[in-house]
């Protein structure tokens, strides 16, 4: 039986202009490389990437109620590992995947230890392993190359042996890489959030309480969400030695943490697609503001402030009751 | 004599110098509806969160169907068989009714953890929460968010989700609390049906003596997180000590 949400006719309407959003997007994704330069595609892989930290964060704060401001640590830990593997052996796919790997265990690890509080407590123990973290970068010079970073990392081949073998040298082939990646992951989001896994992590949110009283074990979903979380920050990270070829400590800052909190803020934490709108927002604010001044933090920050005062449940909940049919339980895509 | 469903012996409890259960042994039987009364800080709440293992006791033990769960967490009590209301509302606010009364059905049929399925294909689930809706009288509402129901129906909703996971023993804190006579015969029919079809023993927490008297076949009496009297609603009602501390002499 289908779970109705909102009137029939609404919910059609909704999700017909839905799909016809989605698939635009879609066809101007695919079509970017053919009448974007270098540059353009160079800001929409960086889209993608803090698209894909951003989503793995809002399933840890929106979905499961944990502010974490550690995220970069995993962010860095998948790039790094992506990096250190990408040295060792020339791999796209070895190298990418490896760094999800490394920060999955990272997560899990560190996340036993701050699943077990909640609250500003969570948050203060994730900002203090993140921190830890960037130590670790700044200070194993022999295997992160202190605040030099990892250098010379090269954009691999993608290799699967006996099946394929695609140079990625040029810009476009690795857009349509990241591209192809993210559309999986995305997709994999959307049905986690909209799973059995996706409504106790609500139910988490909600209440804990509650939640432990219907036989959950709470922790242990605290702590699936938080690996959730760590994995797609070490994704995003993974995917960014590649493109720039280095990789630095600034990006297991707590200041990069900001970044997925800012981005789901503006998109809105309790819609699916909040944090990836968020993301592109993010990047073009930036992008249009730093051509004017050079106080482009400020101006930022403003139309931060701006934004979320105004519209606190981010710029998706406008388009949604604008455009869409609000869903009762204040989820949407 | 049939064997207790759950029993304790010599619960305790203290916060500070506070005795909140000062030594409770007792024993509940299947399929008889209890009712336990007292003043405010008698101790009530303290002793089914003692039960139920949101509070872990000082000293005693709990046995559930003869197993001892003194320290089990919540979570395992409840997929033991033990379920519970709260005092203060304890719905999902943002989740609709229906979504309210899945999570306890995805739990009990072990599919919290399926990270891949769409909720819309989860037949089983779903077909039950359907027939919950029906039986608590919220299908009409099923998909308004919890959070906007009224009180009457949020606690409905509540007991909804208590009954979610077919618990053999069910705690019910203040379960009429804020309710109009209306709603409050609603609720008490609804665990009178409860009870005879899906074989549910339910055990209050009540104010109202009417809900407490009408409904119940056994209460007992706590004061000072002590047992003052235990035994039938005719027994308590004839009982000197429970009218002169608690009912003031008025029943």
């Amino acid at each position: 039986m289908a779970m109705a949400t909102g009137s029939p006719q609404g919910h059609t309407r909704a999700s017909w202009r839905a799909g016809v959003a989605l698939g635009l997007l879609l066809l101007v994704l695919f079509l970017l490389p053919l009448v974007g330069g270098q540059y353009a595609q160079y800001l929409a892989i960086q889209v993608m990437i803090l698209s894909l930290f951003a989503l793995g964060f809002n399933i840890l704060f929106g979905y499961t109620g944990l502010l974490s401001f550690g995220q970069a640590g995993f962010y860095a830990v998948g790039a790094y590992g992506c990096a250190k593997l990408l040295l060792l052996k020339p791999s796209l796919l070895f190298g990418v995947l490896g760094g999800v790997a490394v920060a999955g265990v990272a997560a899990l690890i560190l996340g036993i230890l701050c699943i077990r509080h909640t609250r500003i407590y969570f948050s203060m123990l994730t900002l203090a392993f993140g921190m830890m973290i960037y130590s670790i970068a700044l200070k194993w010079r022999d295997f992160t190359g202190g605040d030099d970073g990892l250098v010379g990392v090269p954009r691999a081949p993608l290799e699967i042996p006996g099946l394929v073998h695609l140079s990625m040298a040029s810009m476009g082939r690795y857009y349509y890489f990241v591209l192809v990646i993210t559309l999986i992951a995305v997709a994999l989001a959307y049905r986690l959030v909209h799973s059995p896994l996706g409504l106790t992590l609500r139910g988490i949110r909600d209440s804990e309480g509650r939640m432990a009283f219907t036989g959950v074990p709470v922790r242990t979903y605290r702590l699936i969400a938080f690996v959730i979380a760590g994995l797609y920050a070490g994704l995003a990270g993974a995917l960014l030695p590649p493109l720039e070829n280095t990789v630095t400590p600034p990006m297991a800052h707590w200041t990069t943490s900001a970044d997925p909190v800012l981005a789901t803020l503006l998109g809105g934490i309790h819609a699916f697609a909040g944090p990836i709108v968020g993301a592109f927002l993010l990047f073009m604010i930036k992008d249009i503001i730093v051509r004017f001044t050079e106080y482009w933090l400020i101006w930022l920050g403003l139309i931060v402030v701006v934004l979320v005062m105004g519209c606190p449940g981010g710029v998706v909940s406008l388009a949604r009751a604008r455009w869409l049919a609000p869903r009762p339980d204040g989820e949407g895509s | 004599m049939t064997a207790p469903l759950l029993e304790t012996q010599e619960l305790r409890k203290t916060f500070g110098r506070l005795a909140a259960v000062a030594g409770v042994s007792l024993n509940l039987t299947e399929g008889t509806l209890t009712a336990i009364i007292g003043p405010n800080g008698a101790g009530k709440t303290t002793l089914i969160n003692l039960l139920t293992g949101l509070l872990v006791p000082d000293a005693g033990t709990v046995r559930f169907k003869g197993e001892d769960i003194t320290r089990l967490p919540p979570h395992g009590r409840v997929r033991r068989g033990l379920s519970r209301s709260f005092q203060i509302m304890n719905i999902f606010p943002s989740l609709t009714a229906r979504q309210n009364l899945l999570l306890p059905v995805l739990s009990r049929l072990g599919r919290n953890l399926r990270a891949l399925t769409r909720l819309d294909r989860e037949t089983e689930a779903d077909a039950e929460v359907e027939a919950l809706l029906r039986e608590i009288g919220l299908w009409e509402k099923r998909d308004a968010r919890a959070g906007a129901l009224s009180h009457g129906d949020q606690r409905l909703l509540e007991l909804g989700i208590a009954v979610g996971t077919r618990p053999e023993l069910c705690f019910l804190d203040e379960p009429c609390s804020g309710m109009n006579p209306i709603e409050r015969q609603a609720v008490m029919g609804l665990m009178r049906k409860l009870s005879g079809e899906r074989r549910t023993t339910f055990v209050i927490i009540e104010h109202d003596m009417d809900v407490v008297f009408s409904l119940s076949q056994r209460i007992v009496v706590m004061n000072h997180g002590e047992v003052l009297a235990d035994g039938t609603p005719d027994a308590i009602r004839e009982n000197r000590a429970v009218r002169e501390i608690y009912l003031g002499g008025e029943v």
